[in-house]
């Protein structure tokens, strides 16, 4: 029983950040056409700006994080103007190659300047202590992931279901010539979420530091990761993207708990299965 | 997608005469041999590299299967290859064998599944097949060493007659004798009516399924093939350095030699062997004077042959020439 609670606490909370580092690789694939395999840079952007301000610099961990996201978002607004504008027109091969190449310059630049050892994060006062149920302890870290998980579930929903920006969004994933030649900003909409998601990746980034180890490696080691969450859930569905993350996370924690040996294993057997039987993910369109 | 030009089966192999890659082959190795009789362990493992990105030029080159975790093919060839060595005999050709056969096998099984899909879950699933050998290797400690990775492979001489030596004669001719019948086979299997098929799958796989070509099956063989391939190439290398470690199996491994493929030009058999020599002469200069930056290096490279010369270097002075015959 204990077991199974542990289970589902530690598999929301590491499905709750996979949530919020895939969903904008989930958006900028369905929405863009683009193969991105550097997504994993900018979580890795802003947990290495993170570490830098509470570790090395010794700033609190609330101001620290947002200005990382910041900086986060910026870079990754100028990486849209300057690197992916371009590879929008290139064939899928082009795609996957370039942004492997962008993984590789992220990689090289945060291990020139931080070096390739851990990257941990200090973490706020609040988080580190643990809620007791009466029969079990929580940490409190876990229960801040699934709160922050959730919030950003709540938003992005507001986001795409209540406002304009959402109803442009959904138009141009749906069809973008038609949304374009409806007056749709297309390739505003495109910077702006792309920023968005880069800037929820860097969160997913900082909050999952204890589950997902941050290093310069970060992107080669847990792009499977991502893009498993992405494959599964479908492209360019949120709802899609989070069932994934959620069942994946659980999942895995499941597989971890239970068969420690040959966790990994069971998971991506099970994903193989899945993926053979539905080729576009759980809430894929065809 | 990149396209090759189509050619007609007879234009194609006149071209092959007037270029004949296995003489350069031989000339360059000859010449490197007595160049840098220092380098030959470098010099060996870039022959090794070009067997494998000559394997990757198969499916991505010619049947257009962009493949980011070839890597499992020649990790598996490699483990394949020293159990081999270990446990049932020495001789290295045999070992050969089994490697390919290892590669082949895990090619198929693999390739039944990651053919059925496209773009993003084939991506993914092809390097999480990788991912999954290489966590399975690391797992199986009693069986492959796990991390410290398979040592204590000692082989015997090369068909019964050269032995391995310590500056590495023997392993650089033995490597490039194997390169040379893998390139032959390669451009016969290319310019038959299967590497002919294959061309027409990767322009428009519709129409090939509309003139009666059976897509999948063609496209699994073409796996099952590069596989084989891929396995001697991890074979070669776990005879030669007798040692097999899991970074064979390693994502990074994957994206190099597909770096090496498009950098040469892919679908075109010279252009895979081209890139890997040009990459392997960057990379040793590179990482001779900063091994850390060495990815900073490739990043560029990448962005650099995707953004300006997307056909490789190679289509750069075949289009200089086209360039000046067309002014003139």
């Amino acid at each position: 029983m204990l077991v199974a609670l542990s289970i589902i606490i530690d598999g929301v909370a590491y499905g709750m950040i996979l949530f919020m580092i895939s969903v904008g690789l989930s958006v900028t694939m369905g929405l863009m056409r683009i193969m991105n395999l550097a997504h994993g840079g900018f979580a890795l952007i802003g947990g290495a700006i993170a570490h830098a301000l509470t570790v090395r610099l010794g700033i609190d961990f609330v101001p620290a994080a947002i200005l990382s996201i910041m900086t986060a978002v910026l870079i990754s607004f100028a990486l849209e103007r300057i690197v992916y504008r371009p590879i929008y027109r290139l064939g899928e091969l082009g795609q996957v190659l370039a942004t492997i190449g962008v993984t590789f310059i992220i990689i090289a630049i945060v291990n020139f300047f931080l070096g390739s050892t851990l990257l941990p994060i200090r973490p706020p006062s609040f988080m580190t202590g643990s809620v007791t149920l009466g029969f079990k302890t929580l940490p409190m870290h876990r229960l801040i992931v699934i709160g922050a998980g959730a919030m950003v579930l709540v938003f992005l929903y507001w986001l795409i279901e209540r406002t304009r920006f959402g109803i442009y969004l959904r138009a141009s994933v749906d069809n973008h010539a038609t949304a374009a030649a409806l007056g749709i900003n297309t390739s505003k909409i495109y910077a702006v979420t792309f920023a968005l998601g880069a800037g929820l990746a860097a969160l997913g980034g900082m909050l999952g530091a204890e589950l997902l180890p941050l290093e310069a490696y970060y992107p080669l080691r847990y792009m499977v990761l991502f893009l498993t969450v992405v494959a599964v859930g479908g492209l360019g569905t949120i709802t899609g993207s989070f069932a994934a993350a959620m069942g994946l996370g659980i999942l895995d924690t499941g597989s971890r708990y239970l068969l420690s040996e040959f966790g990994t294993i069971v998971f991506f057997l099970a994903v193989m299965l899945l993926l053979s039987a539905r080729p576009r993910g759980l809430l894929g369109r065809a | 997608m990149l396209q090759a030009p189509v050619i007609s089966a007879r234009a194609w192999k006149r071209s092959t005469y007037r270029f004949t890659p296995e003489l350069v082959i031989l000339l360059g190795a000859a010449l490197a041999f007595i160049c840098f009789p220092y380098d030959l362990g470098f010099l060996t493992r870039t022959l090794i590299m070009m067997i494998l990105v000559l394997s990757l030029d198969l499916i991505l080159g010619y049947a257009g299967i962009a493949s980011l975790g070839h890597a499992a093919m020649y990790g598996t060839g490699a483990y394949a290859a020293g159990l081999f060595a270990i446990h049932v005999t020495q001789e290295p050709v045999l070992g050969l064998f089994a490697g390919g056969a290892a590669g082949a096998l895990a090619a198929w099984a693999s390739g039944l599944l990651l053919l059925r899909t496209h773009g993003l879950a084939f991506l993914m699933l092809s390097i999480a097949v990788a991912a999954v050998l290489q966590d399975l290797a690391s797992k199986v400690r009693s069986v492959t060493g796990g991390a410290d990775g398979l040592t204590g492979i000692t082989m015997g001489p090369v068909l019964g007659m050269f032995e391995f030596d310590l500056p590495g004669r023997t392993g650089f001719w033995y490597a490039c004798a194997v390169l040379l019948i893998v390139t032959l086979s390669l451009q016969t299997t290319v310019n038959s009516a299967f590497g002919l098929a294959l061309r027409g799958i990767k322009n428009s796989p519709t129409r090939m399924r509309a003139i009666g070509t059976p897509v999948y099956r063609r496209l699994v063989s073409a796996y099952v093939i590069a596989g084989a391939v891929a396995g001697i190439a991890g074979a070669l290398s776990a005879q030669i350095t007798a040692l097999v470690s899991i970074e064979s199996y390693s994502f990074s491994l994957s994206a190099e030699i597909m770096v090496m493929l498009i950098l040469g030009g892919s679908g075109r058999l010279y252009g895979a062997i081209l890139g890997t020599l040009i990459f392997a002469v960057i990379q040793h200069v590179a990482a001779a004077i900063d091994p850390f930056n060495w990815l900073f290096v490739i990043g560029v490279l990448l962005l650099t042959v995707v953004f300006f010369a997307p056909e490789g270097l190679l289509s750069v002075p075949i289009r200089l020439i086209r360039l000046a015959r067309g002014s003139s």
